[in-house]
């Protein structure tokens, strides 16, 4: 199958589907790519590097979108300015798309989408599930915007990030507080941490208090009872009081803090509003507020999305294209989403997608299938696997062992105890004497070995070698037989056994002498 | 010197080899153990030399002088590594050594022994050179396939059981030939008969025994080799022979049982050979995904986690890149992280041979955990690093009752948040099943040769 990757007609939007070493692998997958001329350049890839991984360039769009059997890009289907026609338009009857679509807030699109039969696999909505972690392009776009914002902050905000003592006096280290510890959240923490910056972060769900501390940040705590976790690892509304009291905390680090980062989103929802008028007008003048839900609305009440102001000597960040700010990186994450999501779908590397609706992932991410809307699909199972696996377990464990009757434990027992008797009715009493020896010295060696350190079974074992070359004394009192081949084969032996003394006791010393605490 | 002081001297020495296997139990006693066992072995030799049974004294000082500096310089130069080879090619030359002293005892004249106790005498003899030489065949293929001149695949030949049980009649049956044959004073053929079935029989036993059950192997030729000197005892009359050999043989055979039940196998399958032919189903096949890393997101990760765990396994001893695990073990306690090392019973080729190897890099051994102590704490671990081990980390063993090795108690790494695993290539383990740890999400794939990774990923921690 053929797929095609056109260039991006959003108003500033650099980045693109594909780039030549995510190529290389979908045509392992035995599909032939094609691309707009040109759809690189923005994010610093030429056409050039795309023909020499086997990409084949294609003159303009129109040509693209009607020989693709496969669309892939970044931004949804919108209209196209240039040419005057909407991209759905150029999208052939029953073709497949591969793109960024938000079906929950894009209603319009996915109608007409439908009314084309096409197929439609959405980005955005790619389950998350652990297996699907490798094909997610939101958590790549979100690391990516979460490096960024702190980048754009840096921009914006005159003084260092990290704190120096300097001829020239002493320069205090900037306070950076991070809002809603996320992929992009913590991708800001890891940043901000990494120039130098105190970083404390805050979050409604409890259990990212480890990711944050992990990432040598300050975790907020919040001293307020509330589960905030909501399903597939989103965080849900909380409670008024549980605001009130976040906001409280907010406003009062807003005195101190001199670069907040707000990530707080919510599926679904218009975002949260966590950073007020006030709190903006109680920051130290030149501090900086970059707000990575502008898209949704906001976090911060002045914040205009797209746009940077300063309100109250505050500067606000409302840019809403942050990955496309670092167009390469993302343009190579997005790449490599699309190729895993492209290599689930063709199992048998033959070019030819199958839109498995059993696959979880593929299911979860297809939107439209032959002009049907599939979408929103059912809720991701998290909780099936685990079960599943203790299941399992408890399958591979062995049965209990029956009790043993009786006469099984005891049987043993009886035809020792038989055999021992059968031996002491013939043998001489010379025999018997030291039979008792041989016995005793059995248990007394199971005594002292059962409790040896496991550490210990190598020197162990070659210091019981070096003592089983105590057979030099049989070879000792044999050795002035009268008899020359007793002689010399007594001789031999004690050679033999003397090597084993010698090396063994020696080399157990050389092991012990390097178990040292 | 008199009868009762030599006998004196024997029970000194007795006493002297069970504090020494007893000392050998506990670090803190280790090395007093070891001279215990060196100061009970002159006592027992020079008794003996100076019993007065002794009077040729040229060839005994020069045999033991040979003997001894062979000894000493094989000792003096063996690397840590090779521990497993070394070990087994000793226990080949108490073997030889029990041949030898048994066919001397046949040969010589002087007994002077009649009726039942002739016959058990000769007995002796038998089983003697009997265990001697299955000792000295089965460690000469266990050295081989250590020292990887012969193959690790267990040689499954096709009616094996019947094999070792036709060999065993065999034996029983020259056995009563020798008995009758003795009467008339022979007796040599079925003798050198029976010693060469034994030595058929030793390699086939463990050519049939896959390298991956080796640790239990070595330590069950350990014990044969005390068996067949307590045998020597019994024919010599000689009670210090008798309890020495009775020690080693049990301590053997104790080690080799501890092995086995850290393998969930048992004794009897591991001595009969052909790993997993038990187990009924196909082994689910793995499928999925690695993730490789390089060295130095691998160094990336380890600075930014603080509870690592380290797993050595064969590919740290093949490698020899024990003394550059220390280096980066200590480069990240000196950043102040947890680093501990997991150590399971089989690790490796022999009975404890990662203890001794990190022991040797000075890898303080109280950082140094067995599998039971830490098994039920991967959940706190940041970062386990798995280094040439792959049977040992294999999740197969728990949840799928179709692997061979089904049931094996495994380090449970995949508990942890992520698992490096360094390896060579995508092959197999030792045991030739498919590992899905490889393939979990939460697990990257370090490709290449143990030492000069770790020496990479040693450079991008301090650079």
């Amino acid at each position: 199958m053929k797929i095609g990757v056109p260039k991006e007609i959003h108003p500033g939007e650099k980045r693109v589907a594909t780039t030549p070493e995510a190529a290389e692998q979908i045509i392992k997958l035995g599909f032939t790519v094609c691309i707009e001329s040109g759809a690189g350049a923005k994010a610093d890839i030429s056409d050039e590097a795309y023909q020499k991984a086997g990409v084949e360039i294609v003159p303009d769009a129109k040509t693209l979108w009607s020989s693709a059997d496969i669309v892939m890009k970044v931004r949804a289907p919108e209209q196209n300015t240039e040419l005057g026609v909407h991209e759905i338009d150029l999208l052939p009857q029953d073709g497949r798309l591969i793109s960024f679509i938000w079906p929950a807030q894009n209603e319009e699109l996915m109608s007409k989408l439908a009314a084309k039969g096409a197929t439609v696999l959405a980005m955005d909505s790619v389950p998350r599930i652990s297996r699907a972690q490798k094909l997610d392009a939101l958590s790549s776009m979100a690391n990516i915007a979460g490096y960024r914002a702190i980048v754009e902050a840096a921009q914006h905000f005159g003084r260092f990030f990290t704190g120096q003592i300097t001829a020239a006096g002493k320069i205090p280290p900037a306070k950076v507080m991070v809002i809603g510890a996320g992929v992009a959240g913590l991708a800001a923490i890891g940043a901000a941490k990494s120039m130098g910056a105190i970083v404390r972060a805050f979050d409604t769900r409890p259990e990212v208090k480890e990711q944050i501390e992990s990432m040598d940040a300050e975790f907020l705590m919040l001293d307020f009872k509330e589960e905030g976790s909501g399903t597939g690892g989103y965080a849900k509304v909380m409670s008024k009081e549980f605001i009130e009291a976040e906001m409280a905390l907010f406003a009062k680090q807003a005195l101190e803090i001199d670069i907040i980062v707000t990530t707080a989103l919510i599926p679904g929802k218009p975002a949260p509003k966590l950073i007020t008028a006030d709190m903006v007008k109680s920051m130290k003048p030149g501090s900086v507020v970059v707000d990575l839900a502008a898209e949704q609305g906001g976090n911060c009440e002045l914040t205009e999305k797209n746009q940077v102001v300063v309100k109250h000597g505050v500067t606000l960040i409302g840019y809403t294209d942050l990955p496309s700010r670092l167009a390469n990186q993302s343009s190579q994450l997005y790449a490599t989403n699309l190729r895993h999501l492209l290599t689930d779908l063709t199992p048998e590397k033959n070019g030819i997608v199958n839109v498995n609706m059993e696959d979880e992932v593929i299911r979860g991410t297809t939107v439209i299938k032959e002009g049907k809307i599939t979408w929103p699909p059912p809720p991701p199972t998290l909780s099936v696997a685990p079960a599943a696996k203790a299941e399992t377990k408890a399958a591979a464990t062995q049965e209990p062992e029956k009790p043993k009757s009786a006469l099984m434990q005891f049987l043993p027992m009886i035809l020792g105890c038989a055999a021992l008797l059968a031996v002491g009715s013939v043998a001489p009493t010379a025999f018997m004497s030291h039979f008792t020896v041989f016995v005793l010295a059995c248990f007394v060696g199971y005594q002292v070995i059962w409790n040896v350190s496991a550490s210990l079974h190598t020197p162990l074992m070659s210091v019981t070698n070096a003592i089983s070359g105590i057979i030099v004394i049989g070879a000792l009192v044999q050795i002035s037989s009268p008899t020359q081949t007793v002689m010399v084969l007594a001789g031999l032996g004690i050679l033999l056994a003397s090597i084993n003394i010698a090396g063994g006791f020696l080399v157990t010393r050389r092991m012990l002498e390097m178990f040292r605490k | 010197m008199s009868q009762s002081l030599v006998t004196m001297s024997y029970i000194v020495a007795t006493i002297l080899f069970i504090l020494s296997l007893s000392g050998l139990s506990n670090q803190e006693t280790a090395r007093r153990g070891n001279y215990y066992g060196m100061i009970g072995m002159t006592i027992a030799i020079l008794a003996t030399i100076f019993s007065g049974a002794v009077t040729s004294y040229g060839i005994l000082i020069g045999a033991l002088a040979i003997g001894g500096s062979i000894g000493l310089f094989a000792a003096k130069r063996v690397e840590m590594t090779q521990m497993p080879e070394l070990v087994a090619i000793m226990h080949s030359l108490v073997g030889m050594a029990a041949v030898l002293v048994g066919y001397a005892n046949f040969l010589d004249p002087s007994t002077g022994l009649t009726g039942v106790e002739k016959t058990i005498h000769e007995i002796e003899i038998y089983l003697g050179i009997l265990i001697g030489a299955v000792t000295f065949s089965g460690s000469v293929i266990a050295f081989g396939k250590l020292s990887e001149k012969i193959s690790g695949k267990p040689m499954l030949l096709p009616a094996r059981h019947w094999l070792n049980l036709g060999l065993l009649i065999g034996a029983v049956v020259l056995g009563g030939m020798f008995l009758s044959q003795t009467e008339n004073g022979g007796g040599l053929t079925p003798l050198v008969i029976m010693t060469v079935i034994a030595l058929l029989f030793g390699i086939h036993m463990v050519m049939a025994i896959g390298g991956a059950d080796m640790p239990v192997v070595v330590s069950m030729l350990n014990s044969y080799s005390g068996w067949a000197a307590s045998a020597t005892g019994f024919m010599l009359n000689n009670d210090l022979l008798i309890v020495t050999g009775a020690l080693v043989g049990s301590s053997g055979a104790i080690l080799s049982y501890i092995m086995c039940r850290a393998m969930n196998r048992h004794f009897l399958s591991v001595i009969a050979g052909g790993f997993g032919t038990a187990s009924g189903g196909e082994a689910a096949v793995v499928e999925g995904e690695v993730q490789p890393i390089g060295a130095e997101e691998t160094a990336q990760l380890l600075l930014s986690s603080k509870n690592i765990m380290i797993i050595p396994g064969y590919g740290m001893a093949v490698a020899q890149a024990q003394h550059t695990v220390n280096e980066i073990t200590k480069f990240l306690r000196d950043k102040g992280k947890k680093v501990g090392f997991g150590i399971h019973p089989v690790a490796g080729r022999m009975p404890g041979h990662m203890n001794v190897l990190l022991a040797e890099a000075k890898v303080p051994y109280d950082i140094v955990y067995e599998m039971e102590e830490i098994n039920e704490d991967w959940d706190e671990v940041d970062v386990s690093i798995v280094i040439g081990a792959n049977d040992i980390v294999n999740p197969s063993a728990l949840d799928d009752p179709n692997s061979p090795i089904a049931g094996m108690p495994v380090l449970e790494c995949w508990k942890g948040d992520t698992t490096i695993v360094m390896k060579r290539s995508m092959a197999s383990g030792y045991a030739g099943v498919g590992n899905p740890l490889f393939v979990k999400d939460n697990t990257r794939m370090l490709f290449g040769d143990a030492k000069k990774m770790l020496e990479e990923v040693l450079k991008a921690l301090k650079g």
